[in-house]
């Protein structure tokens, strides 16, 4: 083997990084997860915190920002590692604990397991996070170093095997790339779910002379976020994948659309280019081979619609970010009219480890249909929020109440939502379904990007409906009349459905258009627009029912169809509490010294409700809005 | 290959140039589909009207004929009973933000809804859908004619005339979703803005948004 060859290029550049890396081992390590979750947190001051204590000590240790690991109800948290210690994880980080852990277990030997979350490593003394329910159904595969790994470095990559999959395979034909991927039956994980491998061979067989490839990383659903998470934690995971699919197709130039609103996400993966230029990862004759590739960012402006492929392209072109019909499709006449490659961020990041690992061990891992893992953003009434990674096939029911923990105390599960603005809602007999492409379909909700958010018996469905409903409706394009048109129709007959207004006759009204305006639609977000809709219409046909024959939410949600009321029986003359949380000076003392409330002037705020002590819990929301005087009055 | 095909349309047997438009084709040949957004001479159909919907043999939905090329054996039904739901929901949702006041409108009689509502048997009413309530600024500042936006479907048909045909670019799109206008750059009225006066844009509106002062009823 001549030294010139990529493998032996590579094994210089990753002595080298492991070199490095190894030479910060040496002394305690300690990093701070500062994913947009954790900053928002305040992760940068605790590591400000961490940084003065141990400079206050005259400390020898290193404190470096990491990603994100996933565990986002406990941020801020931070991984300490220190020589002779299994590396361990604190979270709810404040100065008070930083204090503490610097002045135990870095000035002392003392890890405060008391405070710690779990072990990085197997050890006699702590468990790890593959010990707890959740670690057993998760699989980490794309998420693996996300949070555990300096991201602003490249050698914390390559020594830990990054790139080794391109050197691989630019050691080989391109043709092994595609076909590997192919075999693998990667299926896109920007929520459709069509074959990686099929697209790429696609564009091939239609490029002629220029071919390029692009990252939708314009993750836009509420309540996703994993997208984000992969770019900011592990850039080069991503870039690598481009990589390889750009030698796969034969493209010469890529590009990242991250949206605006991510701009950690665009100076992490920025840096990250950089970095792969100067190791020769990326630009002419990437590891001395005659292939050549370059990448650059592109900053989406924040409308979600440019998440739809035409719309995307027609923004990079300086056009308004609105779809176009198709066909003709991007792998026929994509960017600048040339044959594209569009995959998601995480679709991307498998790549590497398929190439390096093998479709076979791929394939081992889901279902035979939908191989691989499934990244969810787990939020709403669940007690463990964050980022988790399973493998296809979990069903929804160990996803939420084993890796997710359940739901907290006095939660009852309702619903899940899952896919976001384009999926759907399930109910309690859907849970066992297994988490995969089709199966989702099936059921009326869809993969999506993956963002999963629990309700309980405190959301009402109508009201949810409406919520994602006007997400859409705000972020529709305006240039088809299903759409523009539509959602507006449809937004306006579910706000009269929550104020009580309506018959049966609405509901049915309001299915058919749905129903017209996913079929009618040009794009897939007019397409996909009703599914929240339609889903909670056949799986909570009887809450819509009591909101438009009895004027009832039964979740007391719709503000129309509720009152506050102050139940005599169990207020108490010595207390008033609820008197000076009332911001509109809605309640009063009656005679007697027990509360009331003047209905003209209360606004539903729920300040009283919230405000009167446990021992009373005198404040009642009723519906539908009737006080108990005048149900009887209206008896007689 | 030759350069004409044969296909069926409604039972009947048409031929047709290989990668023409289905909707061209139809209309080509007096078989009339519902549309109002399309033009021929177009690359990449706007298809944003969503009306000229039919059925293709072998297609588990209806599609849009606008954006259909022609294939050898082919076989199309302009009607069903879901091309004509869409169609028929298409159409009130349109009519749910137009000014439905006909007889004061200078296209009364001259009108490409009035034509689709004839033609497959709709009213030119406000049925299921409640009519949005806006408000629009009556732009009458050129000399011969005058913009209405209340009876404007969006359709581009002026947009495309005052870019491609009369070269001036003075109207366009603005604003997104529900807000979606055609105007001048920075909403100025047309007379203050490049706009030439050509009236290229006013014969190509199908609806009387864009009319001629002297064609004025009311």
């Amino acid at each position: 083997m001549s030294k010139s060859d990529p493998q032996s290029i590579y094994e210089n550049i990753k002595r080298e990084a492991r070199l490095r890396v190894e030479s910060r081992q040496e002394k305690p390590l300690i990093m701070v997860g500062t994913a947009t979750c954790g900053v928002a947190a305040g992760a940068m001051q605790v590591k400000e915190d961490f940084a003065r204590e141990i400079d206050d000590k005259g400390l020898d240790a290193e404190v470096i920002e990491v990603g994100c690991i996933g565990h986002c109800y406990a941020e801020p948290l931070a991984i300490i590692a220190k020589p002779g210690f299994p590396p361990v994880c604190y979270g709810n980080l404040d100065d008070g604990l930083v204090h503490r852990l610097v002045e135990d277990f870095l000035a002392g030997d003392d890890p405060s397991y008391e405070y710690a979350m779990a072990a990085l490593e197997r050890n006699d003394e702590f468990p790890t996070f593959e010990d707890f329910p959740r670690g057993v159904y998760e699989e980490k595969l794309i998420l693996e170093h996300c949070g555990y790994a300096d991201f602003s470095k490249i050698e914390s990559y390559v020594a830990r095997d990054g790139y080794s999959a391109l050197a691989k395979a630019l050691s080989e034909d391109p043709k092994l790339v595609l076909e590997e991927v192919k075999e693998a039956n990667l299926r896109g994980r920007g929520g459709a779910g069509f074959p990686a491998g099929k697209k790429w061979e696609a564009c091939l067989n239609n490029g002629k002379d220029e071919i390029y490839v692009i990252c939708n990383g314009d993750e836009g659903d509420p309540g996703a976020f994993m997208d984000r998470s992969v770019l900011e934690s592990d850039p080069h995971l991503v870039l690598e994948g481009m990589i390889l699919c750009a030698y796969a197709v034969g493209a010469k130039q890529g590009y990242l659309y991250i949206r605006a609103e991510y701009p950690r996400a665009v100076e992490h993966v920025r840096k990250a280019i950089e970095q792969a230029r100067t190791k020769g990862f990326l630009g002419s004759s990437i590891l001395g081979t005659n292939f050549s590739f370059d990448l650059e960012v592109f900053q989406g402006s924040g409308a979600f619609i440019c998440g739809e492929a035409t719309a995307l392209v027609n923004s990079m072109e300086g056009r308004t970010g609105m779809p176009e019909s198709r066909p003709p499709r991007l792998v026929q006449q994509g960017f600048r009219g040339k044959p594209t490659v569009l995959n998601n961020v995480k679709t991307f990041a498998y790549v590497p480890l398929i190439i390096n690992k093998g479709a076979e061990w791929f394939k081992s891992i889901g279902t035979p249909e939908s191989p691989g893992t499934a990244v969810f953003s787990l939020v709403g009434k669940i007690n463990n929020t964050g980022l988790v990674e399973v493998p296809m096939g979990t069903t929804l029911r160990q996803l939420i109440e084993e890796v997710g923990d359940g739901l907290p105390e006095g939660s009852q599960f309702k619903a899940v939502q899952i896919g976001g603005p384009s999926g759907g809602c399930l109910p309690e007999s859907a849970l066992d379904v297994p988490i995969d492409f089709d199966s989702l379909h099936e059921a009326g909700a869809i993969m999506g990007s993956g963002g999963l958010v629990v309700m309980d018996q405190e959301d009402c469905m109508v009201a949810v409906a409406r919520f994602f409903l006007e997400f859409t409706q705000n972020e529709s394009c305006g240039k088809c009349t299903f759409c523009r048109l539509g959602t507006k129709h449809m937004l306006d007959i579910l706000t009269d459905i929550t104020r009580g207004e309506g018959d049966l006759e609405t509901l049915e009204h309001l299915k058919e258009l749905s129903e017209d305006v996913r079929d009618g639609s040009l794009c897939n977000l007019g397409r996909t627009a009703p599914n929240p809709v339609l889903t909670t219409l056949r799986y909570f046909y009887d809450e819509y029912k009591a909101h438009v024959e009895e004027g009832r939410c039964p979740a007391l949600v719709c503000r129309d169809l509720i009152l506050y009321y102050i139940k005599p029986a169990k207020c108490s003359k010595l207390c008033n509490v609820c008197v000076g949380s009332c911001p509109t000076e809605a309640i009063y003392t009656r005679d007697d010294g027990l509360k009331a409330i003047d209905q003209e002037k209360c606004v539903k705020c729920d300040n009283c409700r919230k405000a009167c002590p446990t021992e009373y819990d005198a404040v009642l929301r009723l519906s539908p809005p009737v006080l108990p005087g005048e149900k009887e009055r209206k008896a007689k | 290959m030759s350069d004409y095909i044969t296909m069926i349309i409604d039972d009947r047997e048409v031929k047709a140039r290989r990668g023409e438009k289905l909707l061209w084709v139809a209309l080509d040949n007096d078989i009339y589909i519902p549309h109002l957004c399309a033009i021929k001479e177009e690359k990449r159909p706007n298809a944003s009207c969503r009306l000229c919907f039919v059925e293709i043999e072998g297609h588990n939905q209806p599609v849009t004929a606008c954006t259909r090329e022609v294939e050898e054996g082919m076989v199309v039904a302009t009607r069903s009973s879901r091309v004509d739901r869409l169609v028929k929901t298409g159409f009130e949702l349109l009519l749910s933000d137009h000014n439905l006041k006909c007889r004061e409108c200078p296209a009364n009689k001259n009108c490409s809804l009035q034509v689709i509502a004839k033609k497959r048997g709709l009213k030119l009413k406000h049925h299921r859908f409640n009519p949005l309530k806006r408000e629009f600024k009556l732009d009458d500042s050129p000399a011969e004619f005058a913009f209405d936006r209340s009876r404007c479907v969006l359709c581009g048909q002026c947009t495309w005339a005052d870019r491609f045909e009369a070269e001036v670019g003075a109207i366009g799109f603005t604003n997104r979703g529900i807000d979606r206008v055609v105007t001048t750059f920075n909403d100025l009225p047309l007379a203050d803005s490049i706009c030439t006066e050509c009236k290229l844009c006013v014969d190509a509106c199908p609806v009387g948004a864009l009319y001629y002062k002297k064609d004025q009823n009311a």
